[in-house]
């Protein structure tokens, strides 16, 4: 301890402090600062860079997604445009089933209602024929019986012969 | 420099000399487990040897 | 490209430290052939490489008719005695002489300045100490040049370091390699302690600090033979300006924490505040002891290791010791940075103790 404040130098003591002061000061004006602050500037701008990276990267996904909810809604909207139509095609198929069926069913009927009326037509028609001819018949029948009782027998066997009811 | 002066010194060298490999040592252990904390415990290291050193210095300087 | 640096790295260092070995070895090697016993001559060498000195002498020799001659320049000599007294420090002629000023007689011994009658009588007290007046010395020492380089080399260093930065803001040359201890000192040393509100008040002066001490060690391992830090008023001065701004800067839990310590019973309160102000002393003060001690036992063992090469001049010892100091100039080059990193880490510490806030009491 004795050699140590022995060798304490006054003078030594007062330049180190005079000159490292005047170091610190002249440092901080002329170095420190400007260094530190460059270095603080360069690291926002890399942060900032990244940041900015960052956010377009999202905007990205964002963009992305949209596109993906987009097409995901077209291909819900064809699907769905494909359905109607495809049941609209069936609806449609189904009426003109219906339609048709109608239409024949009336068809049927009218040409039942035709065979119906044609042939209660017929039957008339074969009545009149029917009468006529049993009127004519009659009336032959009654001429040669009134000549001859054979020949009128002979006359209506023919006759009958003749006349067969189709 | 006298006898009591000389022993005094190597006293404390001795356990300054103790203090800080137990440091040493801990923090080596430390390291050994924890590999992924090991600037922290360097540091701490340091400060705490630097700590008994300077203890030391100033003993030697009174020895 | 990496390897390549390294190598190149390693080179350097090699030719550091070899030739620093070479510059401190070449005097004891020719004051081999003096009168004086080898030991004592390398121990007086060393104690003289320890001091200040009022000269800048790289090496001194014999001359065949006895004489010394230094290699050198002398610097000024300024001193306070009852005026301003300049003078040029060849007049001492490294002790030799008598330095003669407006009628005043001037003695250099044993590194100080000492006021002398006419014939240069020197008193000394029982133990040996000289007990003449000493006037206040404010010379141009040594130790005041190489202060005042390699503030100067720093200066030019990052000044032109931080122009550069206006036009690019990516670091070129030099700057590559400082950069990275800055960002350094503010993210591990800087930021950690003091915590990121308020580091940015003290990092002038912790970079300062940090690259002061390491380029002012380094250079204590160069031929040159200076060893500015282990003035113990180099460190003295630096602790000081630690524990000034420490003081300064304390806030008033600071305080509160010296002198009414929280959260402890009265009786203790009263104990702990002695030792809490005792112990804001004892922390610039383990700043100063801790560089000085560090930085001359290194020069020390260092120098006797050297010694010991031509006590043993033998083909074993001489290279066994060779490779000694070898090995302990890389372990002084690591010392070199660590003791400025602990300084720089502690006063960081003690400023973040000063400017703490504690929000829990």
């Amino acid at each position: 301890m004795d050699k140590l404040i022995e060798q304490f130098s006054l003078g030594l003591f007062v330049w180190q402090t005079v000159l490292f002061l005047a170091l610190v000061l002249l440092l901080r004006k002329f170095a420190w600062k400007p260094i530190l602050e460059a270095v603080n500037n360069r690291e926002e701008g890399i942060k900032n860079a990244l940041d900015e990276a960052e956010n377009a990267r999202k905007e990205m996904q964002n963009l992305q997604a949209d596109n993906e909810r987009i097409l995901n809604e077209a291909r819900t909207e064809r699907d769905g445009m494909l359905k109607e139509a495809r049941e609209l095609k069936e609806s449609i198929i189904a009426e003109a089933k219906e339609e048709a069926t109608i239409q024949a069913n009336k068809v049927i009927e009218q040409a039942q209602a035709t065979i119906q009326s044609e042939k209660q037509a017929a039957i008339a028609d074969i009545k009149n024929q029917v009468a006529e001819i049993s009127v004519g018949i009659a009336e032959k029948v009654v001429k040669t019986e009134l000549s001859d009782k054979d020949k009128q027998i002979k006359l209506v066997e023919d006759m009958l012969k003749e006349v067969t009811i189709s | 420099m006298t006898i009591p002066n000389i022993v005094g010194a190597g006293l404390i060298v001795i356990g300054a000399g103790l203090g800080i490999g137990k440091i040493g040592g801990s923090a080596m252990d430390a390291i050994a487990r924890q590999p992924e904390a090991s600037g922290k415990i360097q540091t701490a290291m340091l400060i705490a040897a630097a700590l008994i050193e300077g203890i030391g210095f100033a003993a030697l300087f009174a020895a | 490209m990496n390897r390549f640096k390294l190598v190149k790295t390693i080179t350097l260092l090699l030719l550091f430290v070899t030739a620093s070995m070479h510059a401190i070895s070449t005097p004891s090697k020719e004051e081999t052939h003096g009168k004086k016993d080898l030991k004592t001559e390398i121990k007086e060498y060393i104690n003289h490489h320890l001091l200040d000195s009022h000269d800048f002498s790289l090496y001194s020799y014999e001359t065949d008719e006895g004489e010394h001659k230094y290699i050198g320049a002398p610097l000024p000599v300024i001193l306070w005695d009852g005026g301003l007294k300049v003078f040029s420090s060849s007049k001492f002629h490294h002790g030799e002489t008598l330095a003669e000023v407006d009628g005043n007689y001037y003695k250099l011994y044993h590194g100080k300045i000492y006021k002398t009658d006419a014939a240069g009588t020197i008193n000394y007290d029982e133990d040996h100490h000289a007990t003449n007046a000493k006037p206040l010395d404010f010379s141009i020492t040594k130790n005041v040049v190489f202060i005042f380089l390699v503030g100067l080399l720093m200066f030019f260093m990052f000044s032109r370091m931080a122009k550069k930065y206006k036009n690019n803001p990516i670091p070129t040359g030099l700057g590559r390699l400082l950069e990275p201890i800055i960002l350094y000192v503010r993210d591990d040393i800087a930021i950690p302690n003091i915590g990121k509100k308020k580091y940015k008040k003290y990092m002038s002066y912790l970079l300062t600090i940090f690259f002061f001490i390491w380029i002012i060690n380094l250079l204590g391992l160069t031929p040159l033979g200076v060893n500015v830090t282990n003035n113990i008023a180099v460190t003295l001065a630096l602790a000081l300006m630690t524990y000034f701004i420490t003081t300064f800067s304390g806030n008033k839990d600071y305080w509160k924490h010296i002198f009414w310590m929280p959260g402890v019973p009265v009786p203790m309160k009263i104990i702990l505040a002695p030792i809490e102000l005792l112990g804001t002393i004892i922390k610039p003060f383990s700043l100063m002891i801790r560089l000085y001690a560090n930085i001359t036992a290194g020069h020390v063992v260092l120098m006797s290791i050297i010694g010991l090469m031509f006590i043993f001049k033998n083909w074993i010892g001489s290279p066994l010791s060779f490779g000694l100091a070898f090995a302990l100039s890389l372990l002084e080059l690591l010392v070199a940075a660590l003791q400025a990193y602990i300084f720089t880490m502690l006063s960081a510490l003690y400023f973040g103790s000063a400017v703490e806030e504690h929000e829990h009491h």
